[in-house]
């Protein structure tokens, strides 16, 4: 066991410079407005984060020197009140915001880059990058065209509500945009985490077998769209499409199933359309 | 191994709302359905605990059990494990209890 795995104190957040020209997916359009960003106030507004717990604190118990204090307080309430607020945030200024989660090697990046490349100049696109260490998968997204703020969670093995709100002042994306936050890879830690997105998106890929739905249910269970990735390579491995996807429907009856290829780009356009129906007009 | 971070939490909650504070006991409610291992938090809970007001405190959990409602034939049932089935077969279900993960109380010696 890793007694040091979970810590997330220590993460290291930045926004990749830009190297490239200023073009397509992530031209800053109007209307971003400066001051009214999520990450602004938080980390030192205690009060805030508590204000919704249950906050009242009932003292009692019959002996004097040990008192028993009732607190029934939600152990995760200051990272679900700030991913309310990264939420509102969000939503207030218009910006679609998808939580992708998978193991390493699903091809998160993968799928990202080609997203990129073919929504460029049709939809805007920013990515929050997150991973234990190296800005290598930030640096690929880059390259493909899209803003990325890279975040290296060091010993931590999933993002956080607060990193994402300091993620998205670097980033600060336009209206009527995308932001894509690339989850650390991992199908159990990031499933506990709200980090304020709109729909959690995860990708299954066929080499990894047809079992990870029902060994991984909690995962699974809050998705709101399963991309079953690596299709073209169906006819050389061992993936029973059927169970799969009836494993899926026996965790998670709502989730849309789409599949698809990153690399050949079969299946894409379900995607992209996915996409482009939740995308937010650009607000004035 | 999200506990770590979980037990950060408790620790930073309880400081949080009794700053300066000895704790003697810490009662955690971590639910079946909560997707945090009880025996994981207990591990983390020395090491995260030293050095701070919760140093040396004791660690009660309670485990409720998960509770569902089947969407489909309408009947309440437990889970048996994880996955979230109704014996009658349907995976359309809603959890009721046993997804929570609270600090119920502490004792302050």
């Amino acid at each position: 066991m890793c007694a040091t795995c979970g810590c997330s104190g220590g993460a290291v957040i930045r926004l990749l410079p830009a190297d490239h020209d200023h073009h397509g997916p992530h031209e800053h359009g109007p209307g971003h407005e400066h001051g009214r960003n999520p990450g602004q106030d938080h980390g030192h507004s205690h009060d805030a984060d508590h204000g919704q717990d249950t906050d009242h604190v009932h003292i009692g118990g019959p002996a004097a020197s040990d008192r028993t204090v009732v607190l029934q307080q939600k152990i995760l309430a200051k990272n679900d009140a700030l991913a309310q607020r990264n939420r509102d945030w969000l939503r207030n200024r218009g910006v679609l915001a998808v939580n992708l989660m998978s193991s390493p090697g699903a091809g998160k990046t993968t799928l990202l880059e080609r997203t990129a490349r073919e929504l460029a100049g049709k939809l805007s696109l920013s990515v929050i990058e997150g991973d234990q260490e190296t800005a290598l998968d930030g640096q690929r997204i880059q390259a493909a065209g899209a803003a990325v703020v890279q975040i290296n969670t060091g010993v931590g093995c999933h993002l956080d509500a607060a990193m994402v709100a300091e993620g998205l002042r670097a980033l600060d994306p336009p209206s009527g945009s995308i932001v894509v936050i690339e989850n650390v890879g991992n199908l159990v830690c990031p499933a506990l985490f709200d980090l304020g997105e709109e729909a959690k998106v995860v990708i299954a890929s066929v080499t990894e077998g047809a079992d990870k739905p029902v060994k991984y249910p909690n995962m699974f269970r809050q998705a709101d769209l399963v991309l079953v990735n690596k299709v073209d390579l169906l006819p050389y491995v061992d993936f029973d499409v059927r169970s799969h996807e009836a494993d899926l429907r026996g965790i998670s009856p709502g989730a849309l199933v789409l599949q698809l290829s990153a690399t050949t780009g079969q299946g894409l356009p379900s995607w992209y359309d996915w996409l482009r129906r939740r995308t937010p007009a650009p607000r004035e | 191994m999200h506990e770590l971070a979980i037990t950060e939490g408790v620790v930073e909650a309880v400081t949080g709302r009794l700053p300066g504070a000895r704790i003697s006991c810490v009662r955690l409610e971590i639910g079946a359905l909560s997707g945090v291992v009880p025996d994981s938090v207990r591990f983390c809970f020395d090491l995260v605990t030293e050095g701070t007001d919760l140093q040396g405190a004791r660690l009660e959990i309670t485990e409720p059990a998960g509770r569902c409602k089947c969407r489909t034939c309408g009947s309440e049932f437990e889970p048996d494990g994880p996955i979230l089935l109704c014996p009658c077969g349907s995976a359309d279900v809603a959890v009721l209890d046993g997804q929570d993960l609270k600090i119920t109380s502490v004792v302050v010696a």
